[in-house]
């Protein structure tokens, strides 16, 4: 197995004659948390999207867990979990029916997922509720059942897209804690945020800036390199100049999710 | 465990939990059948019926009593002068009178023309052209037993029946009598429920297909699900599958309760009725697929499938309007709408006993815009990947 869990060079994504992502290029090691950073609309979650086999690429090339984001998508859904900036789970279900679903799609046997249901509702003391609809469960709850969930499989590399948005600090911290244990676990983990104290926590970041990555390193190194205190002054300073590209209201920002405009 | 297995169990609780909704899926057919039945009907019954019968004689006599006799008409004024109508009319007391001339059957019997004038009150032209229909009706049979020679005989003695049948006239503007063909009771329930199966499985498969696709969106469930290993197709199946299943489960309790409440034959196959029900609920499907890939909210898809799928196979199959009255154009855009195959294939099993036989071009039809249909929606679910 390579050292290397996630490569993209050049990656490009436009749509129509807007360009979301702007050829990046960066590398993220087996087993280590990477930072996505970025204002909204600085294209972390298109750059995300390309590499979970949401969206092509326009241009550029990218590998995960050693798999062709062009070729082996199939391949790559396998072996990634994925948690959204939306919730992922299913409110009417109880997250025992959540667990034993997702478990079911990942093709687990019955009696695995049987355990690790028993596992990860004990861990995350949901055991109490493991019957209740998801929808009665506070959101800092849900949240971290979503996470574990997009783990049921055990997969080589998890894709958390702003996973503590609208959480409160406690639980936050307790969600750290739970990706440094899939990180120790060996799971590689990449995850995009807006919160910079959270950026203090990955091994590496990269920040993004209007598409382009303005700059990537530990945060010491980066804190260094720009001679400043924290990553927030640093993101500050980088996303200034950018402004003044943010699309006027006539031209919104296409939604990455449902892009309307679908040429290549 | 399979992949797909436990995706029809998940939609499965979906539906079972949502009690509202599912009170409502399946409270819908039976509450339409009943609506459909007794509010809606295009039949007429209890025709207040006002005679002119100057000189009564045995042939006015016994027309006179088919009329009563009929359950349709009931005749609530026997006059002996035409202008004694007038005030009947004009206060409703009467919808239509037959004014018999004097010597009504001193003619038919010497071969002359016998005059019979129907004066209907269009008021409601539909209702009006109904009830002249059903006049014409008694007066015809009435007109066609004299032709028969044993009882034309015995009802003429002597009469040249023959004649007297190419004579006695009949002044009517328009008869609308096509379509009572293969419903002599003239029951419009026997019409209205071929086309309420095609209303109501659309409202299920595309109507709920498009909403609870396009629901899995707007949670953000359904990235989940396009990130995971599941291919396309399953995707699909586990959403659709159990609509499928409520589908045919409404179609049965539509046929069910025609049956026993409104008397409903179904002369033909059930068998065959189900298969072209099978058929039409995967177009309906693929339609509500289709319409969930360009929209990405609840409201949008409804509103989408309202358009695209309710209206065209309410108004445009042949359920309410006849097809043959429609303008022109209209009548070339109902070739493209699924529910006039299907109203047109099981009023077909229905009402004539007929198979496939006689059913074969639109089924074929039927069975071509499925898998169009079908292909079309899962290239468009895969697209929405790109």
């Amino acid at each position: 197995m390579t050292d290397i869990a996630i490569e993209a060079k050049d990656l490009t994504r436009t749509f129509g004659s807007f360009t979301a992502v702007d050829h990046i290029s960066f590398e993220v090691r087996t087993g280590e948390v990477f930072g996505f950073l970025g204002a909204n609309g600085a294209g972390k979650t298109t750059a995300m999207r390309m590499l979970i086999g949401l969206l092509a690429p326009s241009s550029g090339t990218a590998r995960v867990a050693g798999h062709d984001v062009y070729t082996e998508s199939e391949a790559i859904k396998r072996s990634i979990g994925y948690m959204s900036q939306r919730f992922s789970l299913y409110e009417d279900l109880t997250p025992r029916e959540n667990i034993r679903l997702y478990g079911g799609i990942y093709g687990l046997t019955r009696q695995q997922i049987r355990e690790r249901t028993d596992r990860m509702l004990a861990r995350l003391g949901l055991a109490g509720v493991a019957d209740e609809q998801v929808r009665s469960l506070p959101l800092g709850w849900r949240q971290k059942l979503a996470f574990s969930v997009a783990l049921v499989h055990d997969p080589r590399i998890v894709f958390l897209d702003e996973p503590t948005s609208g959480v409160d600090p406690i639980t936050r911290r307790q969600f750290w804690e739970l990706i440094y244990e899939a990180a120790s676990a060996g799971t590689t983990v990449l995850v995009t945020t807006h919160y910079m104290d959270e950026a203090e926590y990955c091994d590496r970041i990269s920040i993004m800036v209007a598409g382009r990555i303005g700059a990537i390193g530990t945060p010491a190194d980066l804190k260094k390199q720009f001679g400043v205190d924290s990553i927030d002054e640093l993101f500050v300073r980088l996303a200034r100049p950018a402004e003044k590209r943010i699309p006027d209201p006539g031209s919104p920002i296409p939604d990455p999710y449902f892009p309307s405009d679908t040429k290549p | 465990m399979s992949a797909l297995d436990g995706l029809l169990r998940k939609e499965g609780y979906h539906i079972l939990r949502d009690r509202r909704t599912l009170v409502v899926l399946l409270a819908l057919p039976v509450v339409q059948v009943v609506l459909f039945g007794f509010a809606i009907r295009t039949d007429v019954n209890d025709v207040r019926l006002a005679i002119v019968d100057p000189a009564p004689d045995h042939a006015t006599i016994e027309l006179r009593n088919r009329f009563v006799s009929s359950s349709v008409f009931r005749t609530v004024a026997v006059v002996s002068r035409t202008s004694d109508l007038d005030p009947l009319f004009e206060t409703g007391a009467v919808q239509q009178a037959v004014v018999f001339e004097s010597g009504f059957a001193s003619d038919l019997e010497s071969g002359e023309p016998a005059h019979i004038l129907i004066i209907s009150d269009t008021t409601e032209p539909n209702t009006g052209n109904l009830v002249q229909a059903y006049a014409l009706a008694v007066i015809d049979g009435y007109q066609r037993e004299l032709a028969s020679p044993r009882r034309g005989a015995s009802a003429l003695a002597g009469a040249e029946a023959g004649s007297a049948l190419a004579g006695a006239k009949v002044r009517v503007a328009i008869v609308p009598a096509v379509r009572m063909r293969f419903n002599p009771t003239r029951e419009s329930s026997n019409l209205f429920v071929p086309g309420l199966m095609a209303f109501v499985l659309t409202i299920i498969s595309s109507l709920m297909t498009a909403i609870s696709l396009t629901r899995e969106k707007e949670t953000g469930t359904m990235e989940a699900l396009l990130v995971s290993p599941l291919r396309p197709w399953e995707i699909i199946v586990g959403k659709v599958a159990p609509y499928l299943v409520i589908g045919f489960i409404s179609v049965v309790a539509v046929l069910v309760e025609a049956r026993l409440v409104f008397r409903v034959p179904l002369r033909g196959s059930v068998a065959l009725l189900l298969f072209e029900g099978g058929l039409y609920i995967l177009v309906s499907l693929s339609l509500g697929i289709l319409i969930s890939a360009r929209t990405s909210s609840q409201r949008v898809a409804m509103m989408g499938a309202l358009l695209v799928t309710m209206l065209p196979n309410v108004l445009l199959s042949g359920f309410i309007f006849p097809i043959e009255s429609m303008p022109a154009a209209l009548r070339v855009v109902s070739y493209a709408v699924p529910g006039r195959w299907f109203v047109q294939i099981a009023r077909g099993i229905m009402l004539k006993g007929v198979g496939l036989e006689y059913l074969w071009l639109e089924t074929l039809i039927l069975a071509a815009m499925a898998v169009v249909l079908l292909v079309a929606s899962t290239r468009s679910f895969k697209e929405r990947l790109e």
